[in-house]
């Protein structure tokens, strides 16, 4: 009998991956073309990000996959880094946020090439993939 | 059902690294609740014991900590972080409350300082979605960085008034024999760029903003009015519990410039006591970060939605002030060794209110508020006990 195959794409996202195995794993996939995708469940028009695939108000299983990487959010707020957790020694310093979208938020970094006092809360950015070392992947936020 | 109240209290020396295993750990702050209660271990038929997992290597600690206390009853394990002893008071509450059991013995411990800095850092990263977040390189002073963040761009808080926090802290370090840090701060020390306090650890949070990882333990022995009777000193009642939770993920969040779970715990424990917080006499509040203390006074009521800042620059909750807080110099002062914090906490209000509080005591308090918050807002625990 064949081995089977376990889908452990989601290894591949963030610097240090503590998820291997999700039903939200096509998330990387779509990382790997360049988006960010969100989901939404389809009969109670409830957006999630992070993505899911169950929603919570229905319990229905049925969430539709959409596009982040056009809309401009609002950033909610920042802090640069000055020290990491192990692990994350390399990226130092970085500057993690949270992007508001009006009818979901997304929590990530904002990219490295974004001057520090141009940083503002209130300013509108968008969401970007980042390409890391060994191959993996996660978001940034740069200004519109 | 009659009351439930609080018998005897204990707490280990705060330390960055303490001399005993964590069962012998534990034990230090069991045998001074019992002492203090006057109360044996044959007298207490259930306990539950409170700590975050991973910084040791002992699994399913319970009976361990049970066994080493020469406690026979059952035993339970409580976990929300860096609340989990104020969630083991809860518990402890309900046992009591529905007759269950007549003395529970709730055991905060935790020993920091077998892994280094940046592990425990990584630990307590994971103690949110680790799908999401720690992938992104989450540690705890970031994640309250972002919360004074917001509040510097919604309500004009400065380093200055965080920096005044830490200085209130340590004013009263020095004098708390149990308390890691005991050195004074002055304002100079907190905001010239000279000082290693003032080096960056997450913007806009520095160095003197943070309270440092520590071992310890506490220990609460919650007892039923009834069995009270047969012992020779009388109980400090508990007269609230509050306890809510919020989202994990940041991103499901409504703002970062409070932490509703600590809003809804403490309505709740209001509620059930019939207060308001102008009945509060003395209270310990979670200052992990100095942010964390004026969102504190915040979500407690003692001040409006970005006035905390303005309580510490008046003095209004130095031992003097209108609401003295956190007089035992918080865990700014003390260290917070995660499971045994609010244990602690607990222990500096049972003391006040019985008159024993030495050279931090509040003149006459009737009632007292313990606020004891796990990540960053995920669980929010709110205490009020009464003479």
């Amino acid at each position: 009998m064949a081995k089977r195959e376990i889908d452990d794409r989601f290894k591949k996202f963030g610097t240090v991956s503590f998820t291997a195995i999700s039903k939200v794993n096509d998330f990387v996939d779509n990382l790997e073309q360049g988006k960010v995708m969100a989901t939404r469940c389809p009969d109670c028009n409830i957006s999630y990000f992070p993505p899911r695939v169950d929603c919570a108000e229905c319990l229905g299983s049925n969430n539709e996959w959409f596009d982040t990487t056009e809309k401009e959010g609002t950033l909610a707020t920042f802090s640069k880094m000055k020290y990491g957790p192990v692990g994350f020694e390399g990226d130092l310093p970085y500057t993690i946020a949270v992007l508001d979208f009006g009818d979901f938020k997304m929590f990530g970094r904002i990219s490295n090439d974004v001057p520090d006092d141009s940083i503002k809360i209130g300013m509108k950015m968008k969401v970007h993939v980042n390409d890391l070392q060994a191959d993996q992947k996660n978001f940034v936020f740069k200004p519109v | 059902m009659g009351k439930v109240g609080i018998i005897g209290v204990g707490q280990s020396v705060f330390s960055r690294s303490a001399s005993g295993s964590f069962k012998e750990l534990a034990f230090e702050a069991f045998k001074e609740a019992c002492q203090d209660g006057g109360i044996s271990a044959q007298e207490i038929d259930a306990s539950v014991t409170c700590s975050a997992p991973e910084y040791d290597k002992q699994r399913s600690p319970s009976a361990l900590v049970a066994e080493y206390c020469g406690l026979k009853g059952p035993a339970f394990y409580a976990e929300t972080l860096c609340s989990s002893s104020s969630t083991g008071v809860r518990l402890a509450y309900s046992l009591v409350k529905s007759g269950l059991h007549d003395a529970v013995a709730v055991v905060g411990v935790q020993k920091m300082s077998e892994i280094s800095s940046a592990a425990s850092q990584e630990l307590m990263g994971r103690g949110t979605d680790i799908q999401w977040e720690s992938p992104f390189g989450t540690m705890m002073p970031a994640y309250y960085a972002l919360f004074a963040q917001a509040h510097m761009a919604e309500y004009g808080l400065t380093n200055e008034d965080l920096a005044k926090v830490r200085v209130k802290s340590s004013t009263y370090g020095p004098l708390n024999d149990r308390a890691v840090f005991r050195k004074s701060l002055d304002l100079e020390a907190l905001t010239s760029p000279d000082s290693k306090m003032t080096a960056p650890v997450a913007a806009p949070l520095r160095v003197g903003d943070c309270c440092a990882n520590a071992d310890g333990s506490s220990c609460v022995i919650v007892i039923s009015e009834e069995k009270a009777k047969s012992l020779s000193r009388d109980p400090i009642w508990i007269l609230g519990v509050g306890a809510a939770i919020d989202s994990v993920n940041l991103a499901s969040r409504d703002n970062f410039t409070s932490l509703p779970s600590a809003v809804n715990a403490g309505k709740a424990a209001y509620k059930m006591a019939g207060m308001t917080p102008d009945d509060i006499d003395v209270a310990e509040v979670h200052d992990c970060f100095t942010i964390a203390e004026l969102l504190a006074y915040e979500a407690l009521g003692f001040a409006k939605p970005g006035q905390g800042k303005e309580m510490i620059k008046n003095k209004e909750t130095y031992l003097e002030g209108r609401i003295p807080v956190n007089v035992d110099g918080g865990l700014l002062s003390k260290g917070h060794p995660i499971g045994a914090t609010g244990g602690s906490q607990i222990r500096t209000i049972v003391k006040q209110l019985r008159g024993e509080a030495g050279e931090i005591q509040v003149k006459n308090p009737e009632v007292g508020l313990v606020h004891n918050v796990g990540g960053v807002g995920i669980y929010g625990n709110v205490t009020i006990l009464g003479r």
